[in-house]
């Protein structure tokens, strides 16, 4: 609440610099401003940003990680009585002499004689610790916007370039912005590492890598009931594999052809009607196509599967037909054809660019040849957007494989080695949402094994994105 | 044929624009006819952006189109081989004979027509394939050829008359995008000439050009006359002096002038061509 009223305050005092400084810019000129550097506004926004960025990213910072200084400094010289606690006792401890300090929820542990004396003497140095921060940071806040309206003010003149100084700061601004989405990648690939590198101290690599059993579910504490565990994630990136393999057969010849017809063959009004309907597909929920795959297409699929079973039953297939008579609802096939159809529009859209890059002059110099419309097609534009429709389907090869919520609700959770696509089988996101929802220990192997799965689902969608942008780079420089 | 309109225009030089000259039979009694146009009106949606353009284009002999950009000479063209079918929202009325045959005829295949009319682009224009399939994309797929030391001997009889085989004999299998803009623009017309063509359409084939290259353009359109119709679009009036025996003048959509080279730029009757070809617009 205090910080809040502060940087209000400290808004304020800013606005005030800025019309002061825009004053005294005019006022240095003696009534001519076209003599000054810059617009007077500049000199206002130059002192502005003086007074008001140093100051708000102090308090800002305290208000932040204030809380974190207390608990350090709380702990330092803890009384003979906490010391005689066992290290999470004395966590356990220092946490409820900060929530009484705070009137919060204490734990329900009891305190008496010096532990109560010793609890109650760091709640009240809790308070205190708080106030200062609090207070200091506020009161240096001050100093500082003060000390920045003293640097910026006197330094107003016509000579001084405040609309290059105002820049500079805005560039800096950018650069922060930019460095953020950095820093958060290489934060994310870092834990993965990290957590990955733990889990591969349980899991050998080869292991994980090479071997064909996956069964993750150890016991967690000792009164659980469970299997030894195996780690070898062949099977989850066999499963992977068939569903991307399956989604690539539908979504690569439909998104490929509706992008030809779209860019050779439509009347720009047809064009104007499809396309955004094409790209409506795109903007569905993938949560909704997994409980279309889940609840519409995988019936059908198996009550079809059942039909045929039916048919055949009897037959001289009558083992195909019973297997066709037990087919589930949860297979590869289901999930395979639905984020098939999720990608069409990933595919026809990021094709129908490519081909529309093809420069007119080629389909010109080959109809003028006599080719054919389809000629001109199959001969001249298509072989000249390959590298950028091989790019096309990579990209779509790489959200396939890194696809969570159909697979989670249509492909099954059994990790099998199997190429049958009316099987069940699982994939690497389906392998880490069950890891690591519900009850969890983050030093078992069992939780730590999603991270090993995550890291390399990161690195394989990583290099299939590498190659495809390669390729589209590659591509456009041949024409421009 | 057209004496009246001569008449016409021998008495007043400010005659009505749509009326088109042709003083070719008058100079050329004996060049026999190639291409006849007459009344052609080209509609770019609501635009009209030729008017009633009647013009005869002589056998194995270049015939340039000259004129101000916009001026509907490139739009004539296109409409020869009836590349602007493939504009959306485009019209021609009158009739284009090639041979005395309606082009745009229900008859007429386009395909065919195209065969038979080649065109060469402004840009050099090769397909990213290897020189050799540039040039084979005309026999293939029009199965003119019936083995592969047919198509062979298409292609390098092709590039020979193109004056680029020397140039690219020992590379045939690189891609034709790998070529200079000179090298490219004769591949293209190899290309052009590889199925046979009556007719040769040229769009400004060398303003994306050096003079060297063009020069060599040049004296290959000079060679290829002896066996083809040629027309060429030029914004050179200086080419269209060196190049061809019969120069058209377009402005605004009308064919003002058409005559003799020699003496569209030596003698002009309308004082449009005089101020164009003297500079003094376009």
């Amino acid at each position: 609440m205090l910080t809040w009223i502060a940087l209000t305050a400290l808004l304020l005092f800013s606005l005030a610099t800025f019309m002061a400084g825009r004053r005294r810019a005019v006022a240095t000129t003696a009534g001519k401003p076209a003599l000054l550097h810059s617009l007077p506004g500049y000199y206002g926004s130059y002192a502005a940003l003086w007074v008001g960025v140093p100051a708000a990213l102090f308090i800002l910072l305290f208000a932040m990680f204030g809380g974190r200084l207390e608990a350090g400094l709380l702990r330092v010289d803890p009384p003979a009585a906490v010391q005689q606690l066992t290290a999470p006792q004395q966590d356990v401890f220092f946490d409820d002499a900060r929530a009484i300090a705070r009137g919060g929820m204490p734990s329900e542990t009891v305190y008496d004689g010096a532990l109560k004396t010793a609890l109650d003497e760091k709640a009240a140095q809790s308070n205190q610790i708080s106030n200062l921060i609090q207070y200091g940071s506020i009161g240096l806040g001050a100093i500082l916007a003060l000390a920045g309206a003293f640097i910026a003010y006197p330094r107003i003149s016509p000579q001084f370039r405040a609309r290059n100084k105002v820049e500079g700061w805005i560039a800096g601004l950018f650069i922060v912005c930019s460095v953020t989405a950095i820093l958060t990648t290489a934060g994310i690939i870092a834990s993965l590492v990290w957590e990955s590198w733990r889990f591969f101290q349980a899991v050998p690599i080869h292991e994980f890598l090479l071997g064909t059993e996956w069964n993750p579910q150890i016991a967690m504490r000792a009164d659980q009931f469970a299997g030894a565990g195996a780690f070898g994630a062949v099977p989850l990136f066999v499963g992977t594999f068939l569903i991307m393999l399956i989604a690539m057969l539908v979504a690569a010849p439909i998104g490929l052809f509706s992008a030809i017809y779209l860019s050779e063959y439509a009347s720009s009004w047809t064009r104007s009607v499809v396309k955004p309907l094409l790209e409506i597909l795109a903007g569905v929920p993938t949560v909704v196509y997994g409980f279309f795959a889940a609840l519409t297409v995988g019936p059908l699929f198996r009550s079809f599967f059942n039909w045929i079973g039916a048919q055949l039953a009897g037959g001289s297939f009558d083992g195909l037909a019973q297997y066709l008579m037990q087919v589930q609802n949860q297979m590869a096939l289901v999930a395979g054809a639905v984020m098939g159809i999720m990608l069409i529009p990933f595919v026809s859209s990021l094709s129908d660019d490519i081909i529309n890059a093809v420069p007119q002059s080629l389909r010109d110099g080959s109809l003028a040849m006599g080719a054919t419309r389809s000629e001109t097609v199959k001969k001249v534009v298509l072989p000249a957007a390959l590298p950028g429709i091989m790019a096309a389907l990579l990209l779509a090869v790489s959200r396939a494989v890194g696809e969570t919520m159909i697979v989670t609700m249509a492909a099954g959770l059994q990790a099998r080695m199997t190429l049958n696509p009316l099987d069940t089988v699982t994939t690497v996101t389906v392998q880490i949402v069950t890891l690591l929802t519900g009850d969890q220990e983050f030093d078992s192997p069992k939780t730590l094994s999603a991270f090993g799965l995550g890291l390399t689902l990161f690195a394989v969608t990583l290099m299939l994105n590498i190659i495809a942008l390669r390729i589209v780079q590659k591509y456009r420089e041949q024409y421009d | 044929m057209p004496s009246q309109r001569d008449d016409a225009m021998a008495h007043d030089t400010t005659a009505p624009v749509h009326i088109a000259v042709d003083r070719q039979h008058a100079a050329l009694p004996a060049a026999p006819v190639k291409i006849r146009a007459r009344d052609v009106n080209v509609f770019y949606g609501e635009k009209q952006a030729l008017f009633d353009v009647s013009l005869d284009v002589p056998e194995n002999s270049v015939t340039a189109l000259i004129g101000p950009s916009g001026c509907g000479k490139s739009t004539f063209l296109r409409s020869i081989n009836r590349m602007n079918d493939t504009i959306p929202g485009c019209k021609v009325t009158g009739r284009i004979e090639l041979d005395g045959e309606d082009v745009n005829d229900r008859s007429i295949d386009p395909v065919v027509l195209r065969a038979r009319v080649g065109m060469v682009f402004q840009k050099p224009n090769p397909f990213p394939k290897t020189i050799f399939e540039n040039v084979a994309y005309g026999p293939r797929i029009h199965g003119i050829a019936s083995g592969k030391t047919e198509l062979e001997g298409i292609v390098e009889s092709s590039l020979k008359r193109a004056g680029l085989w020397a140039e690219v004999a020992d590379r045939l299998h690189q891609p034709g995008t790998g070529l200079s803009g000179g090298q490219q623009q004769r591949l293209v017309i190899a290309r052009a000439i590889a199925v046979s063509p009556e007719v040769i359409l040229m769009d400004e084939p060398c303003s994306a050009l050096d003079p060297i290259a063009t020069a060599r353009i040049e004296e290959l359109i000079d060679e290829l006359r002896n066996q083809y119709c040629i027309v060429i679009v030029t914004h050179s009036m200086a080419q269209a002096a060196r190049v061809s025996q019969k120069t058209a003048f377009f402005h605004l959509g009308k064919l003002v002038e058409a005559g003799p080279t020699g003496e569209i730029f030596t003698n002009p009757r309308d004082s449009r061509t005089q101020d164009y070809i003297t500079g003094r617009f376009g």
